[in-house]
């Protein structure tokens, strides 16, 4: 009898802990989106939208100040871009050897491996980056080894475990039928794996990539200590100089900005928001295709 | 037998770790002929049409004595597997279409095999549905997903996958166990027709599907080939009593 009222009140307290649990996170976002956007979006409408996302002149203390961003977005562009450039290539094949090549006393290394590189903690990404990539691409190209190339070798390393482990997951869960199906044809085991079973998980492989860009897109530790940090609008063959990066312009100026010039950076983090925003819709768009 | 041998096996044994799936196994298996593997699960039987193309050599643990000849070449020796492969061609039991379109379903082992021409291509493609008598149905649909035909039309088309290398021979695991009967019908009348040009091994769980399209029959039981002859004389007047039992629905 006792069993019997105890499991008759388990089961709504239980019930009620997971709604709780869950609404926390879904709370912790709406709140995070309210006050961002409403603190944010003054800003960018006092600047004028057109000033703030196309103005390439970003001088907060000048007297009017500029708000200009366009050189932070595109920063942000071209360390994701190069991330992507570095990141994906080696992600993809390390994620084909990891299913499909590696011999199973290798993988019992590689895997924690791979895994303690996701759990790295980004400032210590961004002292490697300053120790050893920096001087590594001033001694090869040249300037001070503060560019959009180092922030990008960086960040391409950075992606790598993301890249690696949803893949190497996409490509395992294609079914071993259809491997056998191309082996049976005469096909060899590199065959098989690039041309039938890698392109088989090509909805997996780009959900990876965009988790991928998603973490290049907000990394802020990291790129701050390697990029430069020149709030300047860089073309794409000045890759050997310093940019900013959207993440690393509020970090780099909430500590002593007020007024006009703190919620420029609030506006900032607005735009931030969006972009992660439109990476994970473009997900979760992906995924949904992949279940039908 | 009158015709030609294609496989001749000789003293096969097969071990997946210390189990022993195939037992002493002696056989030869004509050209241009059907020839049909029974006997209830787990007897090897499966096993050994695997063993003809080699897609054992994919199971960790697998060992084998003895010899397969095909042409009178072992298949173990100094061949090179993928060259095997190529000549023996394989159905399996669930259709296992490649999650692409029809047409480059087909066009992927020739291209692995070094076809490039477009020309080319487009006529394996249309050669090999035709054979598998499924062009009509699918002419129109070559750029579509494999994965949107029906269970039926995919099996036809993972045959018509196998012919585009042009194969000296077929296994086919089971190709009907996931089929409805009107399906099972069509591959049916499809192996029968595909015999004139190629030498035809089928696994089956259906005694009937057994008499109804092969040549020769081989029995097996927990992994030994227990009777082997002519398909009218086993199941009509078995020599071994086992047989006897397994045909007869006693067991199995």
């Amino acid at each position: 009898m006792g069993q019997r009222s105890l499991s008759h009140y388990m089961e709504p307290a239980a019930k009620i802990l997971f709604i709780l649990s869950a609404s926390a996170a879904i709370i912790a976002v709406g709140l995070i989106c309210v006050f961002l956007f409403m603190q944010g979006l003054p800003a960018i409408w006092n600047i004028g939208v057109f000033n703030f996302l196309l103005g390439t002149d970003w001088r907060p203390t000048w007297n009017p100040p500029l708000f200009g961003i366009l050189p932070m977005i595109v920063g942000s562009l071209y360390v994701t871009a190069g991330a992507i450039l570095f990141g994906v290539p080696i992600g993809i094949f390390a994620a084909a050897f990891m299913a499909k090549f590696c011999p199973a006393p290798l993988y019992k290394i590689l895997k924690p491996a791979i895994n303690l590189l996701a759990g790295i903690p980004s400032v210590v990404y961004g002292y490697f980056g300053m120790t050893v990539l920096v001087p590594f691409v001033r001694e090869i190209f040249g300037g001070t080894g503060n560019s959009i190339l180092t922030a990008s070798l960086l960040l391409g390393m950075m992606i790598l475990p993301t890249i690696i482990t949803i893949s190497e997951s996409a490509i395992r869960a294609i079914p071993s039928e259809i491997y056998e199906g191309a082996i049976a044809l005469g096909a060899s085991h590199e065959n098989a794996t690039f041309r039938v079973v890698l392109p088989a998980a090509k909805s997996g492989v780009m959900a990876s990539i965009i988790l991928g860009i998603g973490r290049a897109v907000g990394e802020t530790m990291a790129v701050r200590m390697v990029a430069g940090n020149q709030a300047v609008l860089r073309m794409p063959h000045e890759f050997l100089s310093g940019t900013r990066t959207l993440t690393a312009n509020i970090v780099l100026e909430l500590g002593y900005a007020y007024g006009d010039h703190r919620a420029s950076l609030i506006a900032t983090g607005v735009v931030l928001f969006v972009f992660v925003m439109l990476i994970n819709t473009l997900f979760s768009l992906l995924k949904k295709k992949d279940g039908v | 037998m009158k015709k030609p041998k294609k496989f001749s096996i000789q003293e096969f044994d097969l071990w997946y770790n210390d189990f022993h799936a195939l037992k002493n196994i002696n056989m030869d298996i004509p050209s241009n002929m059907i020839t049909a593997f029974i006997g209830p699960s787990g007897c090897g039987k499966s096993t050994l049409i695997k063993s003809l193309n080699r897609m054992n050599d994919l199971v960790e643990g697998c060992k084998i004595s003895g010899s397969v000849l095909l042409d009178d070449e072992s298949i173990h020796g100094n061949i090179d597997v993928n060259a095997l492969r190529k000549r023996v061609g394989m159905v399996f039991q669930k259709p296992n279409p490649f999650p692409m379109s029809v047409y480059d379903n087909i066009a992927y082992a020739p291209r692995t095999h070094g076809i490039k021409s477009k020309f080319k291509l487009n006529e394996i493609v249309e050669q090999s549905l035709q054979n598998a008598a499924i062009w009509d149905e699918l002419k129109d649909r070559l750029k579509k997903s494999a994965l949107s035909l029906s269970g039926g039309q995919q099996q036809r088309l993972c045959i018509a996958r196998a012919l585009s290398v042009q194969p000296d021979v077929l296994l086919m695991d089971e190709p009907t166990s996931a089929l409805d009967p009107i399906s099972t019908a069509k591959i049916e009348e499809l192996v029968i027709k595909l015999k004139n040009d190629y030498t035809i091994v089928i696994v089956t769980h259906n005694m009937q599907q057994a008499t109804r399209i092969s040549d020769n029959t081989g029995f097996f039981l927990l992994g030994e080939l227990i009777e082997y002859g002519d398909t009218q004389q086993i199941f009509s007047i078995p020599r071994d009593k086992k047989t006897e039992d397994y045909i007869t629905g006693r067991f199995g």
